[in-house]
């Protein structure tokens, strides 16, 4: 571990030095987006890096040692900016992978004619380097999990509209694929305007289902029982002449569900149930 | 895990039930489960309090408040000692009846609940261990 | 022992049931409302729930049966006020509950018995 302690002197020591040469090399990497960072910004998050380095690596060489959180929370705090502003992942990591040079070049000028010794060191300097550079690469994944889970439940939320047609009638069109997860949705949605509304009659319009096979049936099947519990009646319409064929393929039964080619078909059917009609009105002459 | 919350109540009558109800709803709204989650874990817990009690002969219910770091959740075990659950596979199919009409519900409680254990032994008794997560 | 009132509203039953029914409660409600139906030769049955948190296959077996017993004595129930959280647990559990008659409300429950009265009659006449 001597080796280490000397080592982290000198990256200290010629800490100006590295930073210059690994600056450049991460402003000319084909990768880098000069667009999107600024020379400053970088700078400062390398000059901070190193010194977290130097510290964590006066320490140990092991990245898994505690003495590297606060590296490790810099990196992560870095990969998140980067993901954010969206740079690729391995644009993210070249901020790791491009310390490797000026620390390689330090490495040989301590080690000078000692190879087994210089082996040593970039053996250890590479291992550590790689761990941390996948670090951010695991870091960075994290974050865009977590966007995208973000903006699917924005978009589950979005695409499930309930929509007053008249006077105790709602219509419901689905867009999109129903799985169990955007049933749930679409069932609470349903049911809480039922509740606002005093609806007696829903209906669920497919025509932006792209496939309905036995599962998309089942969703659909608990979504109408469930509308039936509160007093409501459902009507699906939008069955398009594949989805009805793919329907009796299967075997999938509808029970007794009404079932209409359209919306409107659906809503003259919606209001003959209610007792009401539209009636064209007198022309004015 | 961390556990934040542990408590064993037992099951011998009714009223215990209907206690045993109101403590799930409790730590369901204590982990800021939804409603309808809420609702969910309480009707399973509800089933499977009173089938301790009906065919377990009586036991004791297990009530956890789970934090495992990114989420939180409930984990309610039933335990019974009573004649055991002889063929799970067959009970746990839909629409599977023993006296009193309805089934065993443990069909139906499965798929109010993300995580189901049950294991059950003819003569020794049966556990049944039921996770709603947030 | 708390006892389910049962209210009568014209020529119906007003059933209101509040949350955590015992067991005996349950028996007792459905052998009192037996006998109120023909003792006041009720047309008709509300069984409101609104209060109602968790139902689960008990209660449900017991809003079955108070369905079927009514209607053998010739009175149509009608479940009122179940709550969204409710509907979709019960479908869930696979108790979907699909020969009972439901309404929103007490209003739109009387409502539902009276034309539901109206076309049974109308067809009892016409045979």
């Amino acid at each position: 571990m001597g080796h280490n302690t000397q080592m982290a002197d000198e990256i200290r020591l010629r800490q100006e030095e590295i930073l210059k040469k690994w600056t450049s090399y991460q402003l000319a990497a084909l990768t880098l987006r000069r667009d999107l960072l600024k020379e400053s910004g970088l700078r400062e998050e390398s000059r901070r890096f190193l010194e977290l380095f130097a510290d964590a690596f006066a320490d140990s060489a092991d990245s898994a040692a505690t003495s590297w959180k606060p590296v490790k929370d810099h990196l992560a705090e870095i990969s998140r900016g980067r993901a954010l502003q969206g740079f690729t992942p391995s644009e993210t990591a070249t901020f790791v992978f491009s310390l490797k040079q000026p620390l390689f070049d330090l490495a040989q000028q301590r080690a000078g004619s000692d190879e087994k010794r210089l082996a040593e060191m970039l053996w250890d300097l590479t291992m550590l380097l790689d761990k941390l550079g996948l670090y951010t690469t695991e870091i960075y994944q994290e974050n865009r999990e977590a966007v995208i889970r973000r903006q699917q439940q924005e978009l589950m939320e979005l695409s499930t509209p309930v929509v007053q047609l008249w006077d105790e009638v709602l219509a419901l069109p689905l867009i999109g694929t129903l799985d169990s997860e955007r049933t749930q949705v679409v069932m609470e949605n349903l049911l809480q305007r039922v509740v606002e509304t005093g609806a007696r009659l829903a209906i669920i319009d497919i025509t932006g289902v792209p496939t309905v096979d036995t599962l998309v049936a089942q969703h659909l099947m608990k979504t109408v029982a469930a509308t039936r519990l509160m007093g409501a009646d459902c009507i699906i319409s939008g069955i398009r002449p594949q989805i009805a064929q793919t329907i009796v393929h299967l075997g999938v039964n509808l029970n007794d569900i009404i079932t209409k080619a359209t919306l409107a078909d659906a809503f003259q059917v919606a209001l003959q149930r209610l007792g009401a009609s539209v009636v064209k009105a007198p022309q004015a002459n | 895990m961390p556990v934040l919350r542990d408590e064993l109540i037992g099951l011998r009558s009714m009223d215990d039930v209907i206690k045993a109800r109101q403590l799930v709803r409790d730590c369901a709204i204590f982990q800021g489960l939804s409603l309808v989650d809420q609702t969910k874990l309480v009707t399973a817990a509800s089933e499977l309090a009173r089938n301790t009690l009906i065919h377990g002969g009586g036991g004791e219910m297990r009530l956890q408040a789970l934090n495992d770091g990114s989420r939180r959740g409930v984990k309610v075990m039933f335990v019974d000692t009573g004649p055991g659950i002889p063929d799970i596979e067959l009970a746990m199919k839909d629409g599977y009846t023993t006296r009193g009409g309805l089934g065993l519900g443990l069909s139906g409680s499965k798929r109010l609940v993300n995580e189901f254990e049950i294991q059950s032994q003819p003569g020794k008794g049966t556990t049944v261990s039921i996770v709603r997560w947030k | 022992m708390e006892r389910i009132p049962i209210l009568k509203m014209g020529p119906y039953l007003l059933v209101t049931i509040q949350v955590d029914m015992h067991d005996r409660v349950a028996m007792m409600l459905q052998d009192e409302l037996t006998e109120r139906i023909v003792s006041e030769r009720a047309q008709g049955v509300l069984l409101d729930i609104s209060s109602v948190e968790v139902v689960d296959s008990f209660i449900g077996r017991m809003i079955g049966n108070i369905a079927s017993m009514s209607r053998l004595l010739d009175a149509e129930t009608v479940v009122v006020g179940m709550r969204p959280a409710v509907a979709i647990t019960l479908v869930e559990l696979g108790l979907a509950l699909p020969t009972i008659k439901t309404a929103l409300n007490v209003d739109a429950g009387m409502t539902l018995l009276k034309s539901s009265r109206k076309t049974s009659t109308n067809a009892r006449a016409s045979r």
